[in-house]
């Protein structure tokens, strides 16, 4: 499936992030979004996923549509951004085994082996009953990441994947996305850091940048005004 | 839906997950009523199923800042939004496993708390069956101002504000039960109502929550 990204705009803060933004992204393809830092990259994988209100345009993913029917494309896309969702009081195992529950994972022993395989792929067996409030950033990382491999999703929105990771866990990453790709994904990162996979291609934010940023209409400044308060 | 159920009362019987918090305030605010009021066991009984019910709502509003602000500020609120279950059917599952950690052990303290506040013997029951059936709108109520105050910083005041006026309908229902008993009078009417309260936020807290959780993504 290719996922396709029409004539989007978002505004955050009163201030257009960006706009005019179409690309379309073939199956099996890696892409990777590069731009200074504030120049949208994490916006726009949170738009694309349906998780920040977008101004204009939409994003299809096969027959799935943001503006039609947001879940399914929802349904379809595994996102790992700057948080990576893990609560500090549950073991690692147990972080584990309540994402894949809440991702629709049947709970048994075929879900437990799942965990074993994920956990020993990412190199946190040892930790698995460990809190995770004593990992550290790039174990959490990974953990963040183990979900990708856990619950398959054809979408990967990946945003900043490689921070934290040691030269190890990144050679990993660059493996499953390669991986992930041969069986027809569609991989997105942002990111500075050049990942051990080389990309099919790269979008830069520059292309999207609004215009005229300066001189947004008063509207817009409205609007912006409540999210402050808000 | 009832795997995120389980993990929020997993991560409220952890240590630091607050079960106590709720129960803790309960118990000291309804002894402190008791040493401030004095030894007037008739005025006190009085102002016993008024009193007990405030501080049912107080307490269960003390965990209702945290029901979405943990999960937004680690980022799992953005793995619920792209999970399977609906939105709506997440809002329940959290707001249940709130009223398990928070209205429910209240009610089960209830008796005790009757009895600190001498309240008479015949009231007990009813006290014990209007939480039950009154506790759960407060965390479903408390669901919808924890959705809409999502992203404030500090917003516990914002909340009270937003969500103790809604909470009035099972206040009064509930305390007047409580009250009737105590003087032999018919309580079946305010427990309809009250359990009416109840239902009718049921049916409506989970889409007014996710519609605010949907506005608040950022």
């Amino acid at each position: 499936m290719d996922l396709v990204v029409q004539d989007l705009a978002c505004v955050r803060g009163g201030r257009r992030v960006f706009a005019e933004t179409s690309f379309t992204l073939h199956r099996g393809e890696f892409t990777v979004l590069v731009g200074p830092n504030g120049s949208g990259k994490s916006t726009l994988l949170r738009a694309i996923a349906g998780l920040v209100p977008i101004e204009r345009g939409d994003v299809r993913f096969g027959d799935a549509s943001l503006r039609d029917d947001r879940e399914t494309l929802q349904e379809q896309i595994a996102y790992v951004g700057h948080l990576d969702g893990v609560k500090p009081a549950l073991t690692v195992r147990e972080n584990l085994r309540s994402w894949a529950r809440i991702s629709g994972a049947a709970a048994g022993a075929e879900l437990e082996r799942a965990l074993d395989e994920t956990l020993n792929r990412f190199h946190l067996s040892a930790l698995e009953d460990a809190p995770a409030a004593q990992c550290s950033a790039g174990q959490k990382r990974r953990l963040g990441l183990s979900r990708l491999v856990l619950h398959p999703r054809p979408l990967w929105l990946l945003d900043e994947p490689t921070v934290a990771l040691d030269t190890a866990a990144n050679e990993a990453l660059g493996a499953l996305i390669d991986a992930h790709r041969k069986t027809g994904g569609v991989v997105i990162a942002a990111t500075h850091a050049p990942l051990s996979v080389a990309p099919d291609r790269e979008l830069s934010m520059n292309a999207f940048a609004p215009v005229g940023a300066e001189e947004a209409d008063p509207f817009l400044e409205d609007a912006g005004d409540e999210e402050v308060w808000a | 839906m009832y795997a995120l159920f389980v993990r929020d009362l997993q991560l409220a019987l952890r240590l630091g997950g607050g079960l106590w918090n709720g129960l803790s305030f309960f118990v000291i605010a309804v002894a402190l009523l008791a040493f401030g009021v004095g030894p007037d066991a008739a005025l006190l009984a009085q102002i016993a199923p008024g009193g007990i019910w405030v501080f049912a709502l107080l307490a269960c509003l003390l965990s209702l800042d945290r029901l979405f602000q943990a999960d937004a500020e680690d980022g799992a609120l953005d793995l619920i939004v792209l999970s399977p279950t609906p939105l709506e059917g997440a809002v329940l599952a959290k707001a249940a496993a709130h009223w398990l950690t928070s209205g429910l052990p209240l009610t089960l303290f209830a008796p005790a708390a009757g009895v600190m506040l001498s309240l008479p013997p015949q009231s007990i029951g009813p006290l014990v069956a209007t939480l039950a059936i009154g506790t759960p709108a407060l965390s479903l109520i408390g669901a919808v101002g924890a959705a809409l105050t999502l992203g404030v910083r500090r917003g516990g005041l914002l909340l009270s504000v937003l969500v103790l006026p809604l909470y009035v309908p099972s206040l009064i229902f509930g305390a007047l039960a409580v009250r009737s008993s105590a003087v032999g009078l018919e309580i079946q009417a305010s427990l309809l109502m009250l359990g009416a309260t109840t239902l009718g936020c049921l049916a409506l807290a989970p889409f007014a929550a996710a519609a605010a959780l949907r506005i608040n993504q950022s």
